[in-house]
This record gives structure tokens, sequence and C-alpha cells, in this order.
């Protein structure tokens, strides 16, 4: 065993590397290599991963973040033992799920039926244990009146639901899941994420690559951020999602389009803004008619006092669905030494009709609010669910009444 | 759990790991394969399994009406038939198999298995096949009058030679085909031709009183070493076995070698791309 794994390591990679070549021109014909037998093609080295190491407990969610290209996937195929490591070891402990993807060896000709037994049987089960489970695989899925039907025939949706009931029904103490979580709708993405906690429960190894940090945050016990190919942080998912999100804010100009990322004179900086439920918890779905907030983090460059902490929520189509500030509550909002830090929670009663709002916060000197230390354009959001259907933007509580006119013709069928 | 031993990954191998889920896989594939294939249509299984039969019909009434080439020969026919069967499984495994991997990319590149499991699963379909076409051969003696020969029992081991013969060269093919892709159309060539250099239409008694010594040179190809030792097993001693027709024992060597060599060969050069297949696709 090697030394520097640890006793309930489930995954332990050492120092791990992988390199792709690919020549630029693909050499795919013999008369080619025949023609020009000594030619050395030019090739391309795409260092996917250097030296990574990291180490994931037993039972632990684990989450892998880090920008497209960073190396997350690669490393899910080595774990998974689909890519020879050019390099160092990984060893594990405990079954592995060997895929990384969901639904693979789908056919599209084929019945739901023969797609599970399939994906069951690529996915390691034996053709009983598929056969034993295919009943509660299709009832997770919710497809019941479907089974016979082709593949081709169901939306990517359903599609994507009968994949994750394999997945979740196969025998496996280490998964390996990427970019699964943002299918559905939102009460199947709920059936997910309680699939993953009862996962987790069981005692079960998750590895999760994704971009959605509010989903890290939410599941993960620790994360690594990945960037071209090295480990840049590993440990707190707090610390690693604001790694990445700064890494995101590093990019130039033009990838991340024309918003401006702040504005203001920058005695003040917003770190990360999220939306909470009313106990506390960070999600990227809040309910209707109920408390939630939105937060932020500041902290304070220069000595400040009494600064005005606000956030405009707008909706999918930019328009300011309400504006809150401390102006009004809070007027003498305190001194504040330069480098201290303050955590601000905008608390409102939800009355949005359901749909997809954006919190963009902002920090402003005492007085009308109008000169800014710092602004985030949409630095959160959030989707309601749970309002009545309705045209408005916001679904305020009502009652309706009807009463019935009492006409000449009423009284006249009442005769 | 934390009693369990840590283990390496070692990452996707030509055939190692349990052999249970490598099998369950090759079944499966071989079976999705063939749903697919035929899916749809009623007849479709009945007509792949009347491939062979056709092919034999047309080659029996050309090659005995039109051309005199069975002449003399006893039992033409189920000669005849017996060859195309067998040549029908070897074209059928090595000419499947040759874009098998390439062709289950998005397998390959998904999850770890023993890469061999999918040309193994080209061989396995095709073995279904041999296995139904041989009734088809059963009930084609009955009709033709053919005594039961203790010797039946022994046709396997010669299939079994065949197979070995024919999964050797489809790993070195599908493994080829990957980097190469004009091994698909050569390879369609050099079946053509093998059909030919084979004594599948001709009797191999034929050739020989033609030529003796080439008819010893086509018996150092494995697979008329194989049909006809099948046919001296079906039709008994009225027909030469391999050995016989071969003239000397010790060229059975020969056959024998280049079918261990092809297997060898292929699981090497198989065993050296399959930790690279997932990149090289």
């Amino acid at each position: 065993m090697p030394s520097q794994c640890s006793d309930n390591a489930a995954v332990c990679v050492a120092d791990v590397s992988k390199t792709f070549r690919y020549s630029r021109e693909a050499v795919h014909t013999l008369k080619e290599r025949a023609l020009h037998p000594l030619r050395r093609r030019p090739q391309e080295e795409i260092h996917a991963l250097r030296s990574v190491g990291l180490e994931v407990g037993q039972g632990e969610f684990f989450g892998i973040v880090g920008r497209n290209g960073s190396g997350k996937s690669t490393l899910m195929k080595c774990i998974a033992g689909i890519y020879a490591t050019d390099d160092g070891q990984i060893h594990l402990r405990g079954r592995l799920a060997p895929f990384i993807e969901l639904g693979v060896g789908f056919n599209p000709e084929l019945t739901a039926r023969d797609n599970v037994s399939i994906n069951a049987i690529m996915l390691g089960l034996t053709p009983a244990q598929a056969r034993d489970r295919y009943d509660s695989i299709i009832e997770f899925a919710e497809l019941e009146e479907f089974q016979d039907l082709k593949l081709k025939n169901y939306s990517s949706g359903m599609q994507v639901r009968l994949a994750f009931g394999v997945m979740v029904h196969v025998e496996a103490d280490i998964l390996l899941i990427d970019e699964v979580l943002a299918v559905g709708d939102v009460a199947f993405q709920q059936k997910c994420h309680d699939a993953l906690q009862t996962a987790r429960d069981e005692g079960r190894t998750i590895l999760l690559v994704t971009h959605d940090m509010n989903a890290v945050q939410r599941f993960c016990d620790r994360a690594v951020l990945l960037e071209a190919g090295r480990v840049m942080e590993l440990g707190e998912p707090r610390s690693v999602c604001r790694r990445y999100e700064q890494l995101n804010f590093q990019r130039p100009k033009e990838e991340r389009g024309a918003l401006p990322a702040h504005l203001g004179d920058g005695a003040a900086a917003i770190g990360e803004t999220w939306f909470e439920d009313e106990h506390g918890t960070r999600t990227a779905m809040i309910t209707h008619d109920a408390g939630c907030a939105i937060g932020m983090r500041v902290q304070f460059r220069e000595a400040v006092e009494d600064p005005v902490f606000g956030a405009v929520v707008t909706d999918e189509r930019h328009r300011v669905v309400f504006a809150a500030t401390s102006a009004s509550s809070e007027p003498r909002s305190g001194a504040f030494a330069a480098g201290q830090e303050v955590t601000v929670r905008l608390r409102f009663h939800n009355v949005l009709a359901s749909g997809r709002y954006f919190a963009s916060p902002q920090v402003a000197y005492s007085g009308t609010g109008q000169r800014l230390m710092d602004h985030r354009e949409n630095a959160a959001t959030t989707v309601v669910t749970g309002g009545r259907q309705g045209a408005g933007t916001i679904d305020l509580p009502h009652t309706v009444e009807i009463t019935a006119a009492t006409t000449a013709g009423d009284e006249a069928a009442r005769a | 759990m934390t009693g369990e031993a840590l283990y390496e990954v070692r990452g996707p191998s030509a055939l190692a790991g349990d052999w249970r889920r490598s099998l369950d896989l090759a079944v499966m594939l071989a079976y999705t394969d063939w749903k697919l294939r035929f899916f749809g249509s009623v007849l479709g299984y009945f007509w792949s399994l009347l491939r062979p039969l056709l092919l034999f019909a047309v080659l029996y009434l050309v090659f005995s009406q039109v051309v005199d080439v069975g002449g003399d020969v006893k039992d033409y026919p189920v000669q005849l038939l017996i060859g195309v069967i067998l040549f029908t499984f070897w074209g059928e495994v090595t000419g499947g198999s040759v874009t098998s991997v390439v062709d289950r990319e998005a397998l390959v590149r998904k999850i770890a298995f023993p890469r061999a499991v999918i040309p193994l699963s080209v061989a396995l379909g095709a073995a279904f096949n041999l296995f139904l076409n041989l009734l088809v051969l059963g009930a084609f003696l009955a009709i033709a009058g053919v005594e039961p020969q203790w010797t039946w029992i022994l046709v396997p081991f010669p299939l079994l030679f065949l197979v070995l013969f024919a999964v050797g060269v489809s790993l070195m093919l599908s493994s080829l085909y990957v980097s190469f892709r004009d091994v698909q159309p050569i390879w369609e060539v050099i079946l053509q031709a093998l059909f030919y250099a084979t004594p599948v239409i001709y009797p191999i008694e034929v050739l020989a009183g033609k030529n003796e010594s080439l008819s010893h040179v086509a018996l150092m190809n494995p697979i008329a070493t194989v049909i006809q030792e099948t046919r001296h097993f079906v039709l008994g001693d009225d027909t030469p076995s391999a050995v016989d027709a071969i003239g000397d024992p010790a060229l059975l060597l020969v056959p024998l070698f280049i079918v261990v060599g092809a297997a060898i060969a292929g699981y090497v050069i198989f065993d050296r791309l399959a930790p690279r297949v997932a990149e090289r696709l």
C-alpha cells in the first residue's frame, strides 16, 4: 500500500499527470504513411493534468470545479480507468462505478426496457440484478407509462431521468458524476438531490464535477479547484468557490460580455453574493410566499462610516422588480475599518412570481446612496418556485370572491 | 468498508478485469447489435440466416449445372454447404470487427471495460449465427440422406480452431483500423481473394487431381484446413481429412503456427492499443 494514502481514503490520487499528443494533421491512411515514412508529424501536446494530488475520504462528498478545459473531466476519466495516466498513481478502496456520464450506451432505436438493461450492465450490474431493479428504476424515473416506447420518442428530460434512475441503482461505493444536476424540472432536480443525499448517507463516496457553485456549497464536504491541469485550491467548498469566482472575474473583458463587472470607487469590495431561504441555507431556488434573503460579503478597503448597503432585484427581462437599501432602516450602519469584512443580509418576504431573478448588490456612501463604492451586476441568481400561474412579476396574496348578480332573468327562472 | 484494501487503477486494458462482467458485456453488445439489425423487419433475421443458403444455392447451380466443378466427387452439395457456412462465419467475424471499436466510440470514451470485449462481441454474434446455420446443415444432411457418423461429435474441434483464428485476426484488424482507416477496403479485397483461394467452391480432391502440390499449399491456409477437417468429420472416410489431403502431416504445423501466431499477435497488438484507444478515437 502506498504510504501517502491515509487509512480511510476511498480515492487517492498521487502526482498524476496526463498529456495528450495530437498530430496536427492526422495520418489516417496507409498511403500517406507509405509516401512519407520518415516524416515526423508536427505534434501538439496538451497537458491536461500536471502532478495532481488529492485524496477523498470514504463517505465524502467531494466537488471538482474549474473552468472549461481545466482538466476536470480528464481527472475523472483517469480515476474511472478510461484513460491511462502518464505519471503518478491512482488508488481506490471499494467498488467504483466505471462511468462518468449518464445514459452511456443508450440507443434511440430501442425501448426504455432494453436501454435500462444495457445501461445497467454497462455500469456493472449483472443481467439478473438489472432485471430485479428494473421496476424500481422505472418508478424512480417516473416513466411507468412509457416503458415500451422507443427512446428516440422520449424528451431529453425523460432520457435523463431514466439515466439518473439507473445510476442511483448501481451498486458502487464510489460514484463519479460529471455535470448532471442541472437537468429536469424542479421536482426532479430535488429528487436527484435527495438521491445523492441518500447515497452519501449510505456511506458512498461521491465525486461531483460541476460549474454550479451553489451545488458545491450545498452538498460538498470538500472541493478542489483545477486550473490548467493543476490543483489551485483544495479544501473547504466556500473558499474553493470564492477562488473559482475570482478566477472567472479575472478573465478578459470580451469573454465576459458587455456587462460591467463593477462600478464604484473601490473603497469597498463585494465578494460573493447569494440567495438564501428562511433557514439561512444558500439555495438556487427560493419558495414563493416564504421568507428569504439576499446575502453579500463586503470587505472594506478604506475606513468608511455609515455606508448604505443595497441590492436591486431584476427579472429575466432586466426589469427592476424592487430595490432595497439599508438607508431607510439602518441610516447609521456603523463605522468600518479598512480590511474589515462584513456579511449583509437583506431579508424580505418573497412575493415574487415564479421565474428567474437576479440580484445586483451595491455599497454606497451615506446620503442619497448614489456615490458607489462597489456594485456587481447580476452577481446572484435564483429561481422562484411555487407561485401561482399568472402574468405578473409579483404574486401578491389575494383572494377572489364571486357573487352572482341578481337579474330579471334569474328571478323569472326562480319563479 | 475501512477494512477493504486499496487497489491501483491501472487504466484500460485488452482483457484484464472481472471476466464475468466482460462476458455479460459481450453478450449484451452482441444481443443489442442483433436486435438493432433486425428491428422492424419480420423476416429480417430469417433472411440473414438464409444468406449462406442462398449463396450456396447460387454456387451450387452454377458450379454443378453450368460448370461442372464437383465432377464425380461424392457429396459435392454437402461439401459446398459446409464450405459456405464456415467461410461466412469467418467473413462475418473478421469483416464485422474491423470498424467495431471505432463504431463503439461513445462507449469507449465514457466507460472503463476491457476493450477486447468489443471485437469479441462481434465473434459471439457470428458464432450464434454459425450455430443456427449448423442446425440447417443438420436438416440438409437428413434430406440428402447422409449416414450419421460418430465423428460428428468431433466437429466442434476444427470450429474452435477457426474461432481462435478469426478472433486473433479481428483483434488485429480492429486495432489497426483505429489508426489506419483504409484497413477496411483492403480487408474487403483480401476476404474476396481468400474466398477463391480457399477450397470452398471446388473440393480439394478436384484441385489435387489437377495439381497435387498446389492442393498442399492451399491446405496450409487455416480456413481450408478447418473446412476440410469438418467435411471429413461430417461425411466420413469417403472425404479425405486435412492430414490425408495435405500429404505430409508435418505440413499441418503451418496452419497451426498461423493460427497460434495470429492469436498471439492479435492479442499483443490489441493490448498495446487498449490503454490509449479512448484518446485516439
